[in-house]
């Protein structure tokens, strides 16, 4: 009598925890799903998207869905996997889709501007801030597949102390 | 009023299942069909046989981006994001590789690597398009599942000890 106690209590106990999982795995589905596919926050900070984007830092939403249906055009800020370094991600302006022409000035290399055309399945990204902005300038056109998102909004701009303290 | 509800439940559990599995998809590994014959002998020996080999990618390997010199990948078309090929990696960033095609030699820039197929008669890759960046890599061939009597590993060979095998 004892045991069959025990064993139902064991039960129970097991059923509790299969249903936890199930709803920490379902949890974790979903924001794996939202995150990849349909938006998500992260943080861009640094100089090149100057003054479109602060110094110390603005939490973006970039829009996941865009980039899958080809909704990308000319003056989208996106985000980028950086082909230099695939673990990094840049946030930068695209300036030219492919078939066009991008005529280009890089005041750190050269006086002169040049001339440059965008292959197929590419796309030309640059900073706003051509001064202090490592872009398709240096790497040349980046393609399509490597945009991760499309920036849409702008939650909240990170305040310079808190910069500091990290 | 009964109705609804279990249309409502068999959605709940309809949706449920999908983002599961697009989160295994994304994370864990997946299968795929090998389409053409720009791998074989490796993949899809025979030309114009009815049965397309289906391949186990796995995708652990894209926490880190380490491969290693002849992994098998699988990776998002430079020209045109909507295709994936596969392709077997020829050198890694960094590395000087002396393309066969025009007796030239390159090196990888950093982030990049080249591809080639295994078939090199009819195959389109690195040699049409250069190299390509690692990030555009969305996993590994590890294993051929499909058609039964060629499931088996498939090996990581860099491509100048395979044609000295078939030499």
């Amino acid at each position: 009598m004892r045991f069959l106690g025990h064993a139902a209590q064991w039960r129970s106990a097991a059923k509790e925890a299969l249903d936890r999982t199930s709803i920490t795995v379902n949890f974790l589905c979903w924001l794996h799903f939202t995150s990849n596919y349909l938006c998500s926050p992260f943080h861009a900070y640094g100089v090149s998207m100057l003054p479109t984007l602060n110094v110390t830092g603005d939490i973006l939403l970039a829009d996941h869905l865009s980039p899958l249906l080809g909704n990308v055009g000319h003056g989208d800020l996106v985000l980028v996997r950086s082909p230099l370094n695939p673990k990094i991600r840049l946030t930068k302006r695209v300036v030219a889709v492919e078939g066009d022409t991008v005529t280009y000035f890089d005041p750190l290399h050269s006086e002169a501007s040049q001339v440059a055309v965008v292959p197929k399945g590419h796309v030309w990204i640059q900073g706003d801030n051509i001064y202090a902005s490592r872009d398709s300038r240096h790497f040349g056109p980046v393609p399509y597949g490597l945009i991760e998102g499309k920036v849409f909004f702008r939650v909240s701009v990170v305040p310079h102390t808190f910069y500091v303290l990290v | 009023m009964g109705s609804t509800s279990f249309l409502w439940n068999c959605t709940k559990k309809f949706v449920t299942a999908a983002v599961i599995t697009v989160t295994v998809t994304d994370r864990f590994g997946t299968v795929v069909p090998v389409r053409g014959g720009s791998m074989s002998p490796t993949l899809n020996p025979k030309s114009g046989s009815l049965m397309d080999d289906y391949v186990f990618v796995e995708k652990f390997c894209l926490l880190r981006y380490g491969f290693s010199n002849g992994d098998v990948v699988v990776f998002r078309s430079p020209t045109n994001h909507k295709e994936t090929h596969i392709k077997r990696i020829a050198a890694l960033p960094g590395e000087w590789y002396g393309t066969k095609h025009n007796n030239d030699v390159i090196q990888i820039p950093l982030g990049h690597c080249w591809v080639e197929g295994d078939n090199s008669a009819s195959s389109i890759d690195s040699k049409s398009f250069g190299p390509i960046p690692l990030a555009l890599i969305r996993g590994r061939v590890t294993h051929v599942v499909w058609p039964p009597q060629r499931i088996g590993g498939v090996e990581s060979t860099p491509p100048q000890r395979l044609s000295s095998v078939i030499e």
